[in-house]
């Protein structure tokens, strides 16, 4: 029974701040600090909950498993919820983003003038979302997860309510996020229908057994993966991010952008990991069953799938002169590597994608701290021209930008360069070597406009009068970002190695 | 041909003559009215597959209570003016059609092609009983019905948040 | 006693789903698109159901009452942001909201 406390207790936790946080409105009326500091409580308790998780003797044995069998209260819990294992790392991950998060946006909301409490209840739903879709063990928590992250981004990303361009990105992201959410869960009917079963164990079990009904799998696996790229944004179904990302307030783009990617990226790994074969099995199969041949068609039509998400975004990112929109573009091409990882299929594929996503958080989130900083009220002050001379009025900022710039590159010092490494490297093992040579290619393109934004700083001079920027907080998440930057730069196998133990 | 098979048929082709005439019509209250009807069919069509309760919950939660809301708002609003034309066809429309129409054959043919199937069992008004559901509900699926409280939290909030006319610091 | 081939329903499902979906593709009035996106998420509900029924399980029949828990969620949200751009710019016209491209 503690051992099983202990390790639901980032979702327990998340669930009782995303519940209590109106409430916690309703009694402090005027007093946002408080507000704040209760969401920023949120988010280090669960960091420390999972540091627990890591420290306990049971993480890296499997006596968690036969322990939550026994009780009744258990046996549901492990239902519906995988805890330990890899899932704690991608709490750790959603809890560093919010706090980024946090932290920037108090000095932008000011800034705004819209420095409501609400904001703090929905970014607490949104990651209660992202939690439950990292630990759903069974499709209908997995759906649940989704929902309740994208309902609470639909308002985040509306939240400056009287300006147009954002209802304008909120109207876009429901419309298409419910469009998606219509496929994705007809997937699932048909997974249901395949399978006899909506537990992810029960399905994985089902599919290696070859139980399961051919057609309605076919259809499963079409639409599932159509209603997850459209949640990660990727080549047919991107046409949505840029505009979103661009209307949406810009410290809840860097929020979407990073953590709602990834925890898409979650639930892509969730799937994947029940609904594929192994390679091993794939390789070594001398009959053909219908699963094996959908299994390798779908990681093929995947590949494809990557190497244009990576293409288009970084070939479209070239043409932007509005940096909140060239962000955008690269982000949905930084979806296009993350999903290398997916096609590869393994260990070090997933490993790889949890790595990159830990890199992605740090680098864009503080990239659009950056962002945010320098804009101006109702969204001008947004132009690559801006940023002209900034090394001069504000030396500190432009080297952050550099670096974070650099990092999503993927140049040496950096976390970004080891996040590609990895994902680079599962792909040419597990034998896609053309999709990595489109991958470097799509990196090379990224470079021109990643360095053209630095040029501008450090090169061109700026006419008229020097910005003035107010930066309190926002400070706070840049100083973080650059550490896990650089930190992840120059010791990966921190990190690396214990993913790759867990993902055995 | 039996009654079982009559019965379907004409819910079948009930339910799709009220959902295009939910998507062809010109006012929105039009099309109001016919997803009404579309429900009332779909909750027929559950009676047929032996599941009173869920047939029962369709009419109370989207007839009553979703297309209320949907039928307040476009009264608030006050919508008189129609739709310039009812459907363009422009070239990402006539995109969006062919593309309705692929994935439309692509699913009836990959489903009819399969040898029919029969039920496992032929009575299931036991197993779908309120009583049964409930207590699977609330033991099985514990912990998605907690998360479900969350979420129409975060609905709450999220409409308050869209809806308010003041914003208050 | 029912000798309705599952086929059948799913094929239906599956009919209703693309009506849905063509409607959220067509239609510009987004209140009508909001109306078809009900359609899609109940043909999946009608999916699921003849699934349960020919399974016997109930677990799809669970599923159902979620969709229907999240559908009612969304409807709240997709109304007031409808309302919200109503109130700014006097139309529900998806078509001539049009800021973003440019």
């Amino acid at each position: 029974m503690e051992i099983q406390v202990l390790f639901s207790l980032p979702l327990i936790i998340a669930s009782f701040f995303a519940v209590f946080m109106p409430v916690f409105d309703a009694i402090l009326k005027k007093n946002k600090q408080i507000i704040f500091l209760f969401t920023l409580l949120n988010f280090l308790l669960v960091i420390v909950a999972d540091i627990f998780i890591f420290a306990s003797p049971e993480f890296f044995t499997g006596v968690l498993k036969s322990g939550l069998e026994n009780s009744d209260f258990g046996k549901f819990l492990s239902d519906a919820v995988s805890l330990g294992g890899y899932t704690s790392f991608f709490d750790l991950l959603f809890a560093i983003a919010g706090i980024l998060t946090l932290f920037a946006a108090k000095d932008y909301l000011k800034k705004e003038s819209y420095e409501l409490k609400e904001f703090y209840s929905l970014v607490s739903f949104s990651f209660a979302g992202m939690l439950f879709i990292a630990h759903a063990n069974n499709l209908l928590i997995l759906f649940l997860g989704i929902e309740l992250m994208s309902i609470s981004f639909f308002v985040l990303s509306g939240f400056f309510r009287n300006n147009i361009l954002s209802i304008e990105a909120s109207l876009k992201y429901f419309i298409l996020g419910a469009f998606a959410t219509g496929f994705l869960i007809f997937g699932f009917a048909m997974l249901y229908g395949a399978t006899g079963s909506l537990e992810l164990k029960v399905i994985a079990q089902k599919i290696s057994f070859n139980q399961v009904t051919p057609i309605y799998f076919a259809l499963a696996i079409g639409l599932i993966f159509v209603g997850l790229a459209f949640k990660a944004s990727t080549f047919p179904f991107h046409q949505w991010a840029p505009d979103v990302y661009t209307g949406a307030p810009t410290v809840v783009t860097g929020f979407m952008s990073t953590a709602g990617k990834t925890a898409a990226f979650a639930a892509f790994i969730v799937i994947t990991k029940a609904i594929f074969l192994s390679n091993l099995v794939i390789d070594n199969a001398t009959v053909n069953p219908p699963v094996i041949a959908i299994t390798r068609n779908s990681r093929e039509i995947l590949a494809i799938i990557a190497a244009l998400t990576m293409l288009v975004g970084n070939i479209t990112a070239l043409m932007q002169t509005n940096v909140k929109r060239m962000l955008a573009f690269s982000s949905v091409a930084h979806a296009g590597y993350i999903l290398l990882g997916i096609v590869s299929n393994n260990s070090n594929g997933w490993s790889g994608i949890v790595f990159y996503a830990f890199a992605y958080v740090f680098m864009q989130i503080g990239a659009f701290v950056i962002v945010s900083l320098i804009e101006k009220e109702n969204g001008s002050n947004l132009n690559l021209s801006d940023y002209n001379g900034l090394s001069k009025s504000h030396p500190f900022l432009s080297a952050s930008m550099a670096i974070f710039m650099f990092s999503l590159v993927g140049l040496p010092p950096f976390a970004g360069f080891f996040g590609k490494y990895y994902l680079f490297l599962s792909v040419i093992q597990s034998g896609y070597l053309w999709l990595a040579l489109v991958a470097v290619i799509a990196s090379i393109i990224s470079i021109y406009f990643y360095i053209g934004l630095i040029i501008n700083m450090y090169f061109k001079e700026k006419e008229g009068e020097p910005l003035t920027v107010q930066c309190k907080t926002s400070g706070i998440s840049i100083i973080l970002s650059l550490i896990g930057v650089i930190f992840l730069g120059i010791f990966p196998s921190l990190l690396m190695n214990p993913l790759l133990n867990l993902f055995k | 041909m039996n009654i079982h098979l009559i019965a379907f048929i004409v819910l079948g082709i009930l339910a799709i003559a009220s959902a295009i005439g939910t998507i062809a019509t010109k006012h929105p209250i039009y099309s109001a009215m016919s997803l009404i009807v579309h429900f009332f069919a779909l909750s027929a069509l559950y009676l047929t597959l032996q599941s009173p309760f869920v047939a029962v919950l369709q009419i109370l939660v989207y007839a009553g209570a979703i297309m209320v809301l949907v039928v307040f708002v476009i009264m608030l609003l006050n919508l008189n003016e129609d739709e310039k034309q009812t459907i363009r066809i422009q070239s990402r429309n006539s995109f969006g059609i062919v593309l309705a129409a692929i994935f439309f054959i692509m699913i009836v043919t990959f489903i009819m092609s399969n040898p029919l199937n029969q039920p496992n069992s032929t009575n299931v008004y036991n197993l779908f009983t309120a009583q049964s559901l409930g207590s699977v509900l609330f033991t099985k699926d514990l912990v998605a019905f907690e998360i479900v409280g969350i979420l129409l939290l975060s609905a709450i909030v999220g409409a308050i948040v869209m809806a308010k006319k003041k914003l208050i610091n | 006693m029912n000798n309705i081939p599952l086929e059948y329903y799913i094929a239906l499902s599956g009919i209703l789903f693309t009506i849905g979906t063509l409607g959220v593709i067509l239609r510009r009035n987004a209140i009508i698109v909001f109306m078809s996106l009900e359609i899609m998420l109940n043909s999946v509900n009608l999916a699921f159901i003849s699934f349960a029924r020919y399974l016997g399980d109930t677990s799809g029949e669970i599923f159902v009452f979620f969709v229907m828990a999240v559908a009612a969620a969304e409807s709240a949200i997709g109304l007031a942001i409808i309302l919200a751009l109503f109130r700014k710019k006097q139309t529900i016209y998806v078509d001539e909201v049009n800021v973003l491209k440019h």
